[in-house]
């Protein structure tokens, strides 16, 4: 009778301590979920953080203020000749000749005094005193070459008013946007009091507002008018660049991982090109930069800054990560299908070319464009081989100096006016994000289509 | 514009060529079978007339230099050609020969020099272009006349290709040879200027800038740099390692598929991003916000500083981390998991005691990766680690890593030949082995895993 009880009492604390373990152990696993869960949504919330920033930071770079005015082209300002006309009998040479000397004239002309007189003219009925000093600080420094390329395309504005609407200088964008402190004394400005003043003025009656910078996507760098800087040639240098790398890692890519995957002997020497490949996939980009650098600038002497060198550096990194893809989607083709192929008589290069590639192709393009997406975004390698020049034009051929996005955005993230140019980075950032992301964007979509009619 | 020309010269011999072999195939197949269909007849053709051209062509490209260089010191007057201005003379001679013309006024001998050196250069461009045009048609000749119907043309041309595929995939390993070999004789180089044993131990970077000679002016001791750099590194990896890990354990044991497929590509996201945009993100947002922070709990941190540059490369790799072990853990094979959990065991002790276990390996090899990715790391810790090689234990300081003080060598002013550029070489290499050694031992160690389960 005992025994049974104390049986009893054995099993009812030994219930009581698998429930309470159980209840431990159940905390734990609830603990180890939420762990779980938490490093999910910190990951997820780096994401969010990292484009709320840039796109919060970036977004109002593209609106900048403007001044719109009306111009008058004063001929006692512009006191040029009329502009040569090629008479019968002229020869070209002479011609050419004439109107450049025209054009040299009409460079010699003080633009500025053009502004400053519509800026007072905007000014009237304002109380306000400018001096010109101050009221050129307000508009950016390139608007005189905005005046004079207007009267270079059309001689005949001298004489006539125009409703011109000038970009606001960097230090001017800065104050209409209130990013720079109002409470600061004279001193420690930017800006001389009558130039704050007249923009305050200027922005009551509306001739100050804020419009979509275009230029950032049709201008070059700028040192000397900032505000007016643009990215137009570090968009052609990358997508030289780019074009190089499609040109020459594709097709190098693709046959070295056909012979890799289909014709390769399984041997030491493929064992070692195996390793080698995987190898060169981890090996941290800056060594292709110091490849680029010791190779193709001081063996072969290529032009230093050039897309055509960036993009062989680019290609050899990119060249393991598209051999890499490739050969995994040839692996993914079922060997029935070669088999099918082989048993009909066909060789086996006809076998590769003709059946196996073509039901490849969207991975092996998938694989293209994210090895190029890739290359766009990446800039250590460049700055060794030169590309980290400033340089204002837009290059017309892969073997002149040029610049990249991301260099751009690495040369700007160093300008002195960081105040103008931190927002101006960011909007940098921007575009080459929405580059890169557009890249994706099509590769998952061709992919999708491909794979869908294969 | 002539290279263009040449383009076209030798694409219309590949036509021809084609043409001829395909005719006179047919003819061939109406006297007997033909072995081979006639497009192969037509491409061997092709093949034998374009190959011999563009050999000629290459040669030409690669030896012309130097006959140029040759000619060159022969047009000179001998006090020139030996004296130390022999380089700008050159060049003045090289701009006047290709029409370009030179600043100031021409000598006569300059004249008459560079007027024979664009001779020299156009009459061996134009017999370069003969000669393979000449060998070209030889090499037709020849084949057609080769051609019958038993001629195994098919195996011949497939021969050619397959050759063509080895060429492609000994690039990858020539672009090793090519790091290794260009790093080695730079490091051999600047071994001439400073001792290894100074270089390899040293404890004080402080490279002397002369710019008046080549001498190895101060101290190179790479350990300060090595500190920041493993330092950096471990940073990032304390960030990454458990967010990356308990996410990936996360997404593979606890999320629905739906929930899964949905926050893996936003994870991902992270790893597309370009380092030059995490760089600005650390000095802009996340280096301020640590150092207020800090101002806050009464610590000193620097805005730019090793903890900066970690956290946020810490954020870069997590993707890294999480794609991977997500791999390794669902290689853990089903059976192991569903005994675990018949036994009785909760999830996460499956997890803990179970899986995590048996994917150590690969997830060690993982680790490795992920390490050796944060040690060539470059934009970020340029942007954000404040460029300051000095031997302290202090994450909060200002530090430097080896990628930022190569970027530093090699963007600067001094000489390539200089001891403070060629140093960049030295820490290449040892960047280059040190992750060479990480991911050979991430590769044997997932290797010998996944061997394990399969």
């Amino acid at each position: 009778m005992t025994s049974v009880e104390t049986e009893f009492d054995a099993n009812t604390r030994r219930r009581a301590q698998v429930r309470q373990s159980l209840t431990r152990r159940n905390r734990a696993e609830t603990r180890f979920r939420l762990l779980g869960l938490g490093s999910v949504l910190a990951a997820m919330a780096f994401v969010a953080v990292l484009f709320g920033n840039i796109l919060s930071n970036g977004l109002p770079a593209f609106w900048q203020y403007n001044l719109q005015t009306e111009v008058y082209f004063d001929p006692d300002v512009i006191n040029v000749p009329a502009p040569p006309v090629q008479e019968a009998g002229q020869s070209d040479a002479d011609y050419q000749a004439a109107s450049l000397a025209w054009q040299r004239r009409l460079a010699m002309v003080n633009w500025n005094r053009l502004i400053t007189a519509s800026i007072a003219q905007a000014m009237q009925g304002v109380d306000v005193e400018i001096d010109d000093r101050s009221a050129l600080s307000i508009v950016d420094t390139g608007t005189r070459f905005v005046l004079r390329d207007m009267v270079l395309a059309n001689p005949d504005l001298i004489g006539q008013t125009r409703d011109v609407s000038m970009l606001l200088s960097a230090d001017g964008d800065n104050w209409s946007k209130g990013k720079l402190s109002r409470d600061l004394p004279d001193a420690r400005q930017q800006l001389t009091r009558p130039a704050r003043d007249a923009i305050d003025a200027l922005t009551a009656t509306g001739a100050i507002h804020p419009a979509f910078a275009w230029h950032i996507f049709t201008n070059v760098d700028s040192r000397s008018s900032p505000a007016s800087a643009g990215l137009a040639g570090a968009f052609v240098g990358s997508l030289y660049m780019m074009l190089v790398v499609i040109l020459l890692s594709v097709p190098i890519g693709v046959s070295s991982a056909i012979y890799l995957e289909e014709f390769a002997p399984k041997n030491r020497i493929t064992d070692l090109i195996e390793v080698n490949i995987n190898n060169l996939a981890a090996v941290p980009s800056i060594v292709f930069g110091l490849l680029g650098a010791a190779v193709f600038i001081n063996i072969f002497h290529l032009p230093l800054s050039a897309p055509l060198v960036g993009g062989l550096v680019l290609t050899l990194m990119t060249l393991p990560t598209i051999i890499i893809a490739t050969r995994s989607s040839l692996r993914a083709v079922p060997p029935s299908l070669r088999q099918a192929a082989l048993g009909i008589g066909a060789s086996r290069m006809q076998m590769v070319f003709h059946h196996v590639l073509p039901v490849t192709f969207p991975g092996i393009l998938t694989a293209s464009i994210l090895g190029v997406a890739q290359a766009l975004g990446e800039t250590a390698p460049l700055l060794l081989i030169g590309m980290n020049a400033f340089v204002a034009n837009i290059p017309a051929t892969p073997l002149e100096q040029s610049a990249a996005l991301p260099v751009q955005i690495y040369l700007w993230q160093g300008n002195e006016n960081r105040n103008f140019f931190e927002e101006r980075t960011f909007a940098a950032i921007i575009v080459l994000l929405a580059l890169m992301i557009l890249l994706n964007a099509l590769a998952i979509w061709l992919r999708s289509r491909l794979e869908r009619k294969a | 514009m002539t290279s263009v020309l040449i383009a076209a010269l030798v694409l219309a011999m590949m036509a021809f060529a084609y043409r001829q072999g395909y005719s006179r195939s047919r003819v061939l197949a109406g006297q007997s079978r033909l072995h081979s269909r006639p497009q192969y007849h037509g491409a061997l053709l092709a093949l034998w007339a374009v190959v011999p051209f563009l050999l000629i062509l290459a040669l030409w490209g690669l030896t012309s230099g130097q006959a140029q260089e040759w000619y060159l010191a022969s047009l000179m007057p001998s006090d020139i050609a030996a004296g130390s201005d022999y380089a700008s003379a050159a060049a003045r001679l090289r701009n006047i020969a290709s029409g370009f013309g030179v600043a100031g006024d021409m000598a006569d001998w300059e004249r008459t020099a560079g007027e024979s050196l664009g001779r020299f250069n156009t009459i061996l461009k134009l017999s370069a272009v003969a000669l393979g045009a000449l060998l070209g048609i030889a090499g037709l000749v020849m084949a057609r006349a080769r051609l019958s119907a038993r001629l195994r043309a098919r195996n011949h041309v497939e021969a050619a290709i397959k050759a063509l595929l080895i060429f492609c995939s000994i690039v990858a390993i020539l672009t090793t040879l090519g790091i290794v070999i260009s790093l080695v004789t730079e490091t051999v180089r600047f071994f001439t200027y400073v001792s290894p044993i100074d270089f390899f131990f040293g404890t004080v970077w402080n490279p002397g800038y002369s710019t008046t000679s080549n001498e190895a002016s101060g101290s190179y001791g790479m350990l300060p740099l090595l500190l920041g750099t493993v330092m950096i590194s471990g940073i990032a990896m304390l960030v990454a390692l458990p967010i990356g890990l308990m996410s990936a354990i996360w997404l593979t044991q606890y999320a629905k598929p739906r929930v899964r497929n949905m926050i893996k590509p936003v994870i991902e996201v992270l790893a597309g991003i370009p380092t030059i945009v995490y760089g600005f993100f650390a000095l802009v947002t996340v280096g301020p916000a640590l150092s207020g922070l800090g101002d806050v709990i009464g610590l000193s941190i620097n805005a730019t500083s090793a903890l900066t540059a970690g956290i946020v490369m810490g954020i870069m790799i997590i993707p890294f981390i999480s794609s991977l072990s997500d791999d390794i853990i669902r290689q853990v094979p089903r059976t192991m998991r569903d005994g675990s959990l018949g036994l009785g065991a909760t999830k996460s002790e499956t997890i803990r005691m179970v899986i995590v276990p048996a994917a150590l390996p690969g997830i060690v090899g993982a680790i490795l990766l992920a390490v050796s990715r944060a040690i060539g790391e470059t934009m970020i810790v340029v942007l954000a680690a404040g460029n300051a090689p000095i031997l302290r234990f202090n994450p909060a300081e200002p530090t430097s890593t080896f990628t930022v003080t190569i970027v530093t060598a090699l963007t600067g002013d001094a000489d390539f030949a200089s001891p403070q550029s060629l140093v960049a070489f030295a820490l290449g290499l040892t960047l280059f082995v040190i992750t060479l050694m990480l991911n050979i031992g991430a590769l044997v160690i997932v290797r010998k895993y996944r061997e394990q389960y399969e």
